[in-house]
């Protein structure tokens, strides 16, 4: 029987490179250059392109005339996580897709890249570039301290409530902690924009699941509001046998403990096969391949055309050496304790499904096995339907989603709102920290309507 | 084949590019090396009684990201002395006997003093004398360069000195620090000049550092206003040109200068009038090298144009300049934009609505709202075409409109 092998071993130095920033910071010459590389499109489509519509023309054009202060506060006023948004956005396909140079067949301005050198030039100078005004007696409850919860509880706080956020992790950040990958963001980066958020006067109790002891219902009663955004659940479970062997793991959980320890310190398998093809399942092989796996193997029962990872993600996981196989699907995982191979079958693309892409079926007699030493899975989260359920008068949809109203991310419970991936089943950061902008502005409008107070006019 | 050889009042150089009197020519190393890379003249840095220079000397412009659009300069004349000066010179024109080797000067405003320098700098074997009465700062303080320059007078009077013992030809250098640079040229040519130099350095002051306050140079926490050059001052030095070879009070020969940094620069400097043309910023931005794409450059364009010597082509768009009374009013273009080729930034949109004349609209097309031009509304006035980032984009298009309406005849109808 085959042995499980490990990955060789990495020296710090060698992990380290590994994990090297994917974005160095530009440099003064650098940034201004690219800052007057901008056309200063009037109208501009980068900015209709942004899920928080930051006036990018204009933050550019500060970083051109080196008013990063300027920069950083056109920035934080449409987006409060504007810090995680440069760095993990996938702009190729936002601002930076929209660029007119694209038109142009010249390279796109590099719109994270900027947005990084502003919001670097905060954080590293410790400064607040929208100071909060002057403080309410209302307080809000937050649950979930990731980018949603965050970026709500950002823009309420600048605008003088007090805001109590809720988390059950350790740390705060959501999954901008403990989930995306690391040459974009490290946990370390994440905890910088926490603290500058924290330093609006956010109080945060970490380590707090709400549903436990304290209930929703519960912030309901001593709040003014309430904004929930817990994410999504645990990742869907594969549901063939072997799946409780050692060495099968779900991706979330496999780069979480890339996120709590010391990247030297993780061992992967000498040969890991990852499982789907979404985005998470291509950072998962990235970072085994980072940790030193000989063999990253990638299977997608449909094919390139169908995958929902970005294809720049992609693109950049062959380039690092991750093998991808199409049509091909587990149906067992093999091995005695631990994990020694997966059994696959061929698969060839059938009649269109309800999703509109064509579903793909089994070739017959096309079984066989990879050997290998490690399976992540990633083929979907659900929400947490027992927290959800919990809530009295709750409406969700089909799949367990939050049923919120656009316009104000209320949901069917007055003054409960909710947003990020728990309403959208999981899309990027920034859709999250719209959300929670949106939310907030509509908790300030409601509370401000409520007392019969001009909006424009703030009080203590 | 094309023939770059220049000819300026007699002084005969391979190519019309010189040395502009200035740090590249303050050596013979220098002027070896500019020579050997294939300039075709040098007026040597500035000659007189020695000075002192102050250290930090310089500032520029910068323009979106492209170093020295404009550079600032506290320097004085030369620092070395007069001999070290003349042997150098002199030791230059014997290992180049065909390369232009001028003088500049500057002394002292007496008679005696010119004849002396003028015999000196003659028994050199160089080819002329150029006569800095440009320098703007520092020498002026002390009745020198600008301050001779400014005042017709002073500028004949002295012009006058020289040639009384100069056996070569003489060259006025012109400061741009005049309202009216004509009167100064005419005054020069009063005096018996063979040629002008134009411009010399325009007083600036290039900024303010924001944190010290102080603008640059800063020398010691203080700084002296400073000459401009580089190519932001071009068009300037264009426009002077071009008014002198306009000048029948003044027909004299013109030697361009001011902002030269592409062949393309040399040969407008050429089409309006100039017999060569100096250079200074560029070789101190990027060496004498930069010679080889100068007259490659100029060679191809003639040779594409048909013209086979400079002087077939100097002075041709001389009479193109006229006064605007002339201009023919009922003529008119109208922008035209390529949707093909638009990106659509709406760059133009926003400074025709803004800036001008408000004769731009975006249309709904293809789920995008698209600049168009209104034609009838729109008064050619070039604003958009200007600000367009893609080349051949917006076109200026000539439409009928009738001839030969100008202001003079209307207000000679308005008269008669
Ligand atoms: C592996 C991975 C990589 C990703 N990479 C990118 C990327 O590169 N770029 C990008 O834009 N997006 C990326 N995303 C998506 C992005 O991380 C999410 O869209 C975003 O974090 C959603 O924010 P959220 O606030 O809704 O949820 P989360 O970030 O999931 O945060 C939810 C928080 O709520 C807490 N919580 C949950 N339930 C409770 C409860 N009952 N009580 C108290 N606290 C609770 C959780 O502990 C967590 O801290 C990635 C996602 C994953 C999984
Ligand atoms: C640092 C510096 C020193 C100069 N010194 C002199 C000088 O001694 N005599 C002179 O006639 N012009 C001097 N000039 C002016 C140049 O000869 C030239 O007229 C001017 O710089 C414009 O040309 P450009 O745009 O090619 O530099 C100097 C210019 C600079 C930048
Ligand atoms: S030429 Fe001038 S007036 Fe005409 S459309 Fe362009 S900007 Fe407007």
């Amino acid at each position: 029987m085959r042995k499980r092998k490990l990955a060789p071993k990495l020296t710090p130095g060698e992990a380290k490179e590994r994990w090297a920033d994917a974005h160095p910071p530009f440099s003064h010459d650098e940034y201004v250059h690219e800052a007057n590389r901008c056309l200063y499109c009037y109208e501009a489509p980068c900015i209709v392109a942004c899920p928080t519509q930051i006036d990018i023309p204009s933050f550019i054009k500060k970083i051109a005339f080196d008013d990063l202060k300027g920069s950083a506060r056109t920035i934080l006023e449409a987006n409060p996580l504007g810090g995680s948004c440069a760095r993990v956005c996938p702009t190729e396909v936002l601002c930076e897709g929209a660029c007119v140079y694209n038109r142009w067949d010249r390279p796109p301005i590099l719109i994270g890249r900027l947005q990084q050198v502003a919001m670097d030039h905060v954080f590293e100078e410790k400064y607040e570039p929208l100071p909060p005004e002057p403080k309410r007696p209302e307080k809000i409850a937050v649950v979930g301290a990731g980018p949603a919860g965050l970026s709500c509880a950002a823009v309420l706080a600048r605008k003088g409530y007090g805001v109590t956020i809720y988390d059950a992790q350790e740390k705060a950040g959501g999954l901008n902690t403990y989930g995306v990958a690391m040459y974009k963001a490290t946990p370390k980066y994440s905890l910088r924009e926490v603290a500058s958020i924290r330093k609006l006067g956010v109080r945060f109790r970490q380590g707090v699941r709400i549903g436990n002891r304290i209930k929703v219902s519960d912030l309901l009663s001593g709040n003014a509001a309430v904004f929930m955004g817990p994410g999504l659940g645990k990742e869907t479970r594969l549901g063939i046998p072997g799946e409780n062997l050692r060495g099968v793991m779900p991706a979330l959980d496999f780069l979480e403990e890339i996120h709590v320890k010391p990247v030297d310190t993780v061992r992967a398998g000498n040969t890991v096969v990852i499982v789907g093809c979404g985005n998470t399942a291509i950072d998962a092989a990235r970072a085994a391949k980072r940790l030193g796996a000989t063999n990253v193997i990638v299977l997608y029962r449909r094919t390139e055309n169908e995958m929902p990872a970005y294809q720049k993600e992609h693109d950049e996981a062959v380039a690092e050496g991750c093998e991808f196989r199409w049509l091909t699907n587990p149906v067992k995982i093999m091995g005695r304790g631990t994990v020694t191979g997966i059994r696959c079958v061929t698969m060839k693309l059938g009649a269109k499904d309800a999703s509109g892409r064509r579903r793909p079926v089994p070739v017959k007699g096309s079984e066989h096995t990879i050997e290998c030493d490690q399976v992540v899975y990633s083929i979907g989260q659900g929400v947490d339907t027992t927290f959800m359920a919990a809530i009295e008068g709750l409406k969700t949809d089909r799949k367990g989603l939050v049923r919120v109203n656009a316009e104000s991310m209320e949901t069917s419970v007055p003054r409960l709102f909710a947003g990020g991936d728990c309403i959208n089943g999981g899309k990027e950061v920034v859709n999250a920290a719209q959300d929670g902008k949106v939310a907030a502005n509509a908790i300030n409008e409601m509370i401000k309507n409520a007392k019969g107070v001009p909006h424009d006019r703030s009080h203590s | 084949m094309t023939d770059l050889t220049a000819d300026l009042a007699g002084i005969r150089s391979p190519n019309p590019f010189w040395l502009a009197s200035g740090p590249p020519t303050n050596t013979e190393y220098q002027v070896a090396r500019a020579f050997d890379a294939g300039w075709g003249g040098a007026v040597w840095k500035t000659v007189g009684e020695p000075i002192v220079n102050v250290s930090s000397r310089y500032s520029s412009v910068d323009l979106g990201g492209r170093r020295m659009m404009g550079l600032n300069n506290i320097e004085l004349i030369t620092d070395r002395t007069i001999e070290d000066n003349l042997r150098e010179i002199e030791s230059i024109k014997r290992t180049y006997p065909d390369h232009a080797v001028i003088v500049s000067l500057m002394v002292e405003s007496k008679r005696e003093v010119w004849h002396e320098i003028v015999k000196r700098s003659e028994d050199t074997g160089a080819d002329g004398l150029e006569l800095n009465f440009g320098c703007p700062h520092g020498m002026s303080e002390r009745g020198m360069g600008s301050a001779v320059g400014q005042v017709p007078e002073y500028a004949e009077m002295i012009t006058g000195w020289v040639k009384e013992v100069a056996r070569t030809p003489v060259i006025a250098k012109l400061t741009p620090n005049v309202t009216d640079v004509r009167p100064i040229a005419q005054a020069a040519f009063r005096g018996g000049a063979d040629a002008v130099s134009l411009i010399n350095t325009i007083n600036s002051i290039t900024g303010v550092n924001l944190d010290t306050l102080v603008p640059s140079p800063t020398v010691a926490g203080l700084t002296s206003h400073g000459g401009y050059c580089g190519p932001a001052v071009k068009p300037i030095a264009l426009n002077m040109v071009s008014s002198i070879a306009a000048d029948p009070e003044a027909p004299i020969p013109i030697s361009g200068i001011g902002g030269i940094e592409k062949w393309q620069d040399a040969a407008e400097f050429i089409l309006l009038g100039s017999s060569n043309v100096q250079v200074c910023t560029a070789v101190m931005h990027y060496g004498f090298r930069i010679i080889e794409e100068l007259t490659g450059g100029l060679a191809t364009w003639m040779e594409s144009k048909g013209f086979e010597t400079i002087e077939d082509f100097r002075g041709k768009t001389v009479e193109t300049v006229t006064n605007w009374n002339d201009l023919d009013l009922s003529y008119k273009v109208v922008a035209e934009i390529d949707r093909k080729t638009c990106i659509n930034c709406k760059l133009c949109y926003i400074a025709c609505e803004d800036g001008a004349h408000q004769s731009i609209e975006l249309v709904k097309s293809k789920g995008e709202f698209w600049p168009k031009v209104m034609d009838d509304l729109c008064v050619g006035c070039n604003l958009c075409h200007l600000v367009c980032p893609v080349d051949g984009c917006i076109q200026m298009v000539e439409v009928d409109a009738g001839k030969g309406d100008t202001w003079k005849k209307r207000m000679a109808k308005l008269e008669g």
